[in-house]
């Protein structure tokens, strides 16, 4: 399953670059009315929280405020940004329950998970 | 910064001429000068090498650039081109000019075409040929590699590996910076290792091997990602050669150690230098005042002398 058809399946991600909006939404999933924002911010090649407990429906969004371009990429493969440059953003909500391991493509000792679970 | 190298392992007896690579170093900032004698490597100074050394055969010499990073524009270096067009102009005025140039990776930051463009006009001006090898900034276009393929694959096989003979040296580019797993290091993969194996197994152990690739094929500090997962094995295939020289980038500093016949040598960037491994919350961009920018900046050449005395690797920054 490549990262689109996933994303449809457990949830909905966006890619906002410092000029531009990128939105990808896959018509099947449903997004709760009152989705839940939180966000992980990239610093000195660390992901930070890196570890978070979210509900489903959230949206997380990673920043990234490094010199240095990073990604997000799902070990999974459920999801995966384009590269991000400085002040480069990625969103994705999280709609299935579970642990969703994460780490950065061009630096893979960053890592990080997503735990997802009703409260 | 200045002993940034006295942290890598180093030989006392095995060719590494540490005071004149330490002379070099007050020179810093462009790039590694790279001769072999006797099929062996060492690095030594600039003004020790050229100036007391007399090699009896002509040397021949060929020259690595790494991490130009062109693109970058950060407040480490606001303009990675024109330290990179500084390096070429470094090139042209060597004493001996050398056979051909390698790139061990990172040429653009972020894989755009534009900036693969700027970096290849200004690296056509050294005038000699230039073989290439991939860093992980170069295949982040939306093919993740193809556009890196495109322009320097020829000849290549999988991500861009390949290898060919020169003046009687087999020289080897690796890539080890694709498919890279989750809290690891540099990955060759199994395909690119049995091409290794094969590659390498025609040659007799006496022929001088020269390997380039990104990312350090030792581990020079895991938790920074700087090392290679599976390159224990690709060195187990060049063990039983007399001479081999494993030249890398992306550590934007130079450092090199020696193991039996193999010596590792890493240069410096040509756009921005790192910290020494544990001496800052990340690896990022070093910053440093801008008057002291070229002494960490460099290119390093190679001398293949044949004779008893060892390869001799000179780095050389940009600015002393």
């Amino acid at each position: 399953m490549d990262a689109a058809a996933h994303a449809a399946a457990h949830g909905v991600f966006t890619q906002t670059e410092p000029a531009q909006t990128r939105t990808a939404e896959a018509p099947a999933v449903a997004i709760p009315v009152a989705a839940a924002q939180t966000m992980v911010s990239i610093d000195n090649f660390t992901f930070g929280p890196a570890e978070i407990t979210v509900a489903p429906g959230t949206t997380v969004t990673w920043v990234n405020n490094d010199d240095i371009p990073h990604t997000v990429v799902a070990t999974d493969k459920s999801f995966k940004s384009k590269v991000l440059d400085t002040e480069g953003a990625f969103s994705y909500t999280f709609t299935s329950v579970g642990e969703f391991q994460y780490f950065c493509s061009l630096h893979p000792h960053m890592t990080g998970m997503v735990r997802v679970k009703v409260p | 910064m200045r002993n940034h190298d006295d942290e890598a392992p180093r030989p006392d007896a095995d060719g590494i001429d540490r005071r004149g690579f330490l002379e070099c170093m007050t020179w810093a900032g462009t790039g590694v000068l790279w001769s072999l004698a006797g099929g062996l490597p060492s690095a030594v100074g600039l003004g020790t090498a050229l100036a007391a050394e007399t090699p009896a055969a002509k040397p021949f010499t060929f020259l690595q650039i790494s991490d130009s990073h062109v693109g970058f524009d950060k407040p480490a270096n606001p303009d990675a081109l024109s330290t990179l067009r500084e390096a070429v102009a470094r090139i042209k005025t060597l004493p001996v000019k050398p056979a051909f140039m390698i790139h061990t990776g990172d040429i653009s930051h972020l894989s755009k075409d534009k900036e693969f463009d700027d970096a290849d006009q200004i690296i056509r001006e050294a005038g000699i040929p230039v073989f290439y090898v991939p860093g992980e900034h170069d295949l982040l276009d939306e093919g993740q590699g193809k556009a890196y393929l495109d322009r320097y694959g020829k000849g290549s096989r999988g991500a861009g590996w390949y290898s060919f003979d020169l003046n009687g040296v087999h020289y080897v580019g690796l890539v080890n910076v694709v498919n890279l797993k989750a809290g690891g290091l540099g990955n060759l993969g199994t395909d690119q290792l049995e091409w290794l194996e094969k590659d390498l197994a025609g040659l007799s152990s006496s022929t001088p091997i020269v390997v380039f690739a990104h990312i350090p094929l030792w581990t020079v500090y895991p938790e920074w990602g700087w090392g290679t997962a599976d390159g224990a094995e690709a060195l187990g295939y060049l063990k039983r050669f007399g001479s081999v020289t494993i030249l890398n980038g992306h550590i934007h500093q130079v450092m090199q150690k020696v193991e039996g016949n193999i010596a590792f040598h890493t240069a410096r960037s040509t756009a921005f230098p790192q910290p020494v491994p544990g001496t800052a919350p990340s690896p990022g961009p070093m910053k440093v005042p801008a008057g002291d920018l070229r002494k960490y900046l460099g290119i390093a050449t190679v001398d293949f002398v044949r004779g008893t005395e060892p390869l001799a690797i000179i780095d050389r920054p940009l600015a002393g």
